[in-house]
């Protein structure tokens, strides 16, 4: 009961991309990119969670049950993070305090 | 082959009618506790985000207080642990038994040296009365009225780096267990879901950290350490 | 049932309806701990002078009251004693999935209740239920941080159990068990254990960050450093609206069941009815914003969740409709299960429509945090799940103990309830409307009318309650013995012994058709009303 089973040189292949954007991510830092510096942070941070997922947690070779789930924690964090945020930003636009 | 067989056999529990949807459910079930997870760790990246859209100066000043280029040495050190955990779980699915309890070792050696780090850092922030709620708390470079707004970032670090550690710790006595049955002979190529298992947990306490360095070492490193 | 004796037998079990009887036992203790506190506030209410009680005594009755019915008897109620006894059965297996797990979920619970119960006894806390910071966190001089800590271990429990199922249904389905051949029971706890994995986690942060505020003083919600405490009040409702979710969901699963089995009918639209439990477990997480309309929360965001609140009305009504539809032309028999289950519609419906007015931001502006309010949730929850959990305890009596409960008496109890729960809280939306705030002791004279109607409703109602505590305990020794399907129900549970083997069946069923195909049922009929 194996499945797949990749090559050790696939797994460092990633696990060198992941510590080259770990030295991208901490030298960009130093750069002023103004309101772009998170984006660029974060995207970044996608990209290693996306492969120590997809290739160490085997994600890429896993049901579509499985890859509902992670889909679906990822959305629901989405959701709570994103309908707070709402309320978080809106405040004030209507001029009246406390609203 | 007969013993093969009978290892993952003699590990089927009674519920269950075969291997497989042993398997099948131990492994959605770990998938299932690391969607809990995220959302567990998800209430403190809410208040983070809040925060931070808050007060993103005050947020800047304390980021830059944090020593980046241990917390970078740090992610890295827990990126190869990931690695190390990989090839165990590779070692597993080829039944070599004496890689698994080196990967798993290395793993655990990997991930104490992390949290070695992660004390020094803390020992470090005291020294700099750095921690929240203590009354001689003072971050340089923010004015007396935004001190508060600083506790509310060293909150979060200490919350949200003390949440991670402690899933390390708990991921390190897993580790443990696992490179103890490993060297008892208990894993087969049939027979390796909890190493398997396992190695999901370890890379996702991995990701979590993915997230907290840039979010808590890397705002606006370009500002420079301020000098009061 | 009888497989092994000794208290070390039940304690150490790994059978799922043992687990689900242990969790009975359990339950139903909190349940008279939270009607004991229930009374003495309904009891102080008498009087518009605050006589019996403190104001700081009554802060902490109706805060241990909620916490107390809340999270320790109505979110495992359902799930955890017939969820836990009957869904491996349902879906022809021979037990959950992690069997080991089911029981740590039970000690989880009760380890969970001996932390509220100790606040409780060390003098109590009066925070609310709900916890509202920064009173909570920095005011309070009240037990908060045990009470909290007993709320983060149940909690676990919930999110095992919840773990526990969805992987028992994916996983664990006997041959021909297709997923739209399950019992729309199955599919009601599915979807509630969709939303105990989502959502009590937030719950469990959002403990531990209160839990270091107000120990390690480290301040996240305090607005003396810069917080929030609105951001509290998103991180708590975004568990505890979903939560009225993992309430009503199971008590809706037993609904279908017993509207199908005493219409001697299929439910009317199966699809629709298990598609909605999916839409209410998925739609309740858009809408807790409603629960902080009068709070900061920008008039933006209040728009929104009072938009999408109207939205998850919309399942619940489907499920009404579907179950009203299923009586037509069914063969209708009035055994106490199905007059619970009547009662159960009819106060559901009377609580979902209020919901609808409280979802609108103009109306909620006034209604909020008064009687009203509590008249809303009250009818759902009492008038909702607490029936169909009664429903369901009769319904699965004779499977679960292999006697009878006393039919007469069992009537007379619904009776009582039904009379005693609507004098209780229909007042309670005339003094909500009319002004009556909630948590308040002391009140104008002009509502002593009312509450004196809703007191003695409270009486009949504890009377009502009390009636099937004497005789289920009466039948287990002295009820006629019950048959493998006193009913004449579909579904793999009444097709074992009562009460069920250790391994369930004696062989795994093959499953060759639908959940309520009563042209296959033999049933031993038994004399019902």
């Amino acid at each position: 009961m194996t499945g797949h089973v990749d090559s050790v040189k696939t797994y460092a292949l990633v696990f060198a991309a992941l510590i080259c954007l770990t030295i991208l991510t901490t030298g960009v830092a130093f750069i002023d990119l103004g309101p772009f510096s998170v984006v660029v942070a974060l995207v970044i941070a996608v990209c290693k969670m996306l492969l120590v997922a997809l290739f160490f947690m085997h994600v890429r070779y896993s049901t579509k049950l499985t890859k509902l789930v992670v889909s679906g924690g990822l959305l629901w964090l989405g959701i709570l993070v994103l309908f707070t945020l709402a309320d978080v930003v809106s405040r004030g636009w209507v001029g009246v305090p406390g609203r | 082959m007969a013993n093969h067989a009978q290892a993952e056999t003699l590990a089927l529990r009674e519920q269950f009618d075969t291997a497989e949807q042993q398997k099948d459910a131990s492994t959605l079930g770990m998938w299932i506790f690391l969607i809990t997870e995220v959302m567990f760790f998800g209430g403190m990246f809410l208040a983070y985000t809040v925060y931070r859209s808050k007060y993103p100066v005050t947020f800047a000043v304390a980021s830059t207080s944090l020593n980046v280029y241990i917390g970078a040495f740090n992610t890295v050190v827990l990126l190869c642990s990931s690695f190390t955990m990989v090839l165990a779980v590779r070692a597993a699915q080829l039944g070599k038994r004496r890689a698994i309890v080196l990967f798993l070792i290395l793993t655990l050696i990997l991930g104490f040296m992390f949290l070695g780090i992660k004390a020094f850092e803390w020992n470090e922030k005291f020294q700099e009365h750095h921690i929240p709620g203590m009354a001689n708390f003072h971050l340089e470079g923010v004015p007396i009225e935004q001190q508060g707004q600083a506790q509310l970032f060293f909150s979060l670090y200490f919350a949200m780096t003390g949440l991670h550690a402690l899933h390390m710790v708990i991921g390190a006595g897993i580790v443990s267990c696992l490179a103890w049955w490993a060297h008892k002979g208990k894993y087969t190529a049939e027979y390796m879901t909890p190493v398997d298992v396992g190695g999901l947990y370890w890379h996702f306490v991995d990701i979590i950290w993915i997230f907290l360095f840039p979010l808590l070492y890397l705002i606006d490193r370009h500002l420079g350490k301020w000098v009061s | 049932m009888n497989a092994s004796y000794g208290i070390k037998s039940w304690l150490l079990t790994k059978d799922h309806k043992r687990i689900g009887l242990l969790y009975l036992a359990t339950i139903t203790l909190f349940f008279f701990l939270g009607g004991a506190f229930a009374t003495l506030i309904r009891i102080e209410l008498l009087t518009p002078q605050g006589d019996l009680v403190s104001s700081e005594t009554y802060n902490k009755l109706f805060t241990m009251h909620g916490v107390v019915m809340i999270f320790f008897f109505l979110i495992p109620s359902i799930p955890a004693t017939l969820g836990n006894f009957f869904l491996p059965m349902m879906i022809g297996a021979r037990d959950l999935a992690f069997p080991k797990l089911n029981l740590l979920s039970w000690y989880l619970l009760v380890i969970g209740g001996l932390f509220a119960l100790f606040a409780m006894l060390a003098g109590g806390v009066d925070t609310g239920w709900t916890f509202y910071t920064p009173y909570s966190t920095s005011y309070s001089n009240t037990w908060v941080i045990a009470t909290a800590i007993g709320i983060f271990v149940a909690g676990f429990s919930s999110i095992l159990t919840g773990l526990n199922f969805i992987i028992t249904v994916h996983t664990m389905r006997a041959p021909g068990m297709t997923w739209f051949r399950m019992p729309l029971f199955v599919w009601a706890h599915y979807a509630t254990s969709l939303i105990q994995v989502l959502g009590t986690p937030v719950l469990a942060v959002t403990i531990v960050l209160v839990f270091c505020e107000r120990y390690f003083h480290i301040g996240i919600f305090d607005p003396a450093l810069g917080g929030d405490p609105v951001l509290f009040q998103h991180l708590f409702w975004f568990y505890s609206h979903p939560a009225v979710y993992i309430m009503i969901l199971p008590a809706m699963g037993v609904i279908s069941e017993l509207v199908s089995t005493f219409a001697r009918k299929p439910v009317f639209g199966y699809g629709f009815v298990a598609f909605s439990s999916l839409a209410i477990a998925v739609l309740g997480f858009l809408v807790w914003g409603h629960h902080l309309f009068v709070s900061t929360q920008s008039v933006y965001a209040g728009l929104i969740f009072s938009f999408l609140s109207y939205f998850v009305a919309i399942p619940s009504a489907i499920k009404v409709f579907n179950w009203t539809a299923t009586l037509y032309k069914g063969s209708i028999s009035y055994a106490t299960p199905m007059l619970y289950a009547f009662g159960f519609i009819g106060l559901f419906t009377i609580g979902g429509l209020t919901g609808l007015f409280v979802a609108s931001l103009g109306i909620d502006v006034h209604v909020t945090d008064t009687y009203f309010v509590i008249a809303h949730f009250h009818y759902i929850m009492v008038g909702g799940a607490i029936m169909a959990y009664l429903g369901g305890m009769h319904y699965w009596w004779p499977k679960m103990t292999g006697r009878m409960y006393p039919e007469g008496w069992a009537k007379l109890s619904a009776l009582v309830i039904f009379l005693g729960f609507n004098l209780t809280f229909f007042p309670q939306f005339i003094l909500g409307y009319l002004g009556m705030p909630r948590r308040y002791h002391v009140y104008p004279p002009e509502f002593q009318v009312l509450h004196v109607l809703s007191t003695a409703g409270a009486s009949v109602l504890a009377v009502g309650y009390v009636i099937p505590m004497v005789y289920f305990v009466w039948s287990l020794r002295y009820g006629a013995i019950a048959p493998a399907n006193p009913w004449g129900a579909s579904g793999l549970e009444w097709k074992t012994a009562s009460p069920p083997p250790k391994h369930n069946f004696e062989e795994t069923p093959i499953v060759t058709h639908g959940a309520y195909d009563y042209s296959h049922v033999i049933g031993e009929e038994v004399e019902v009303g």
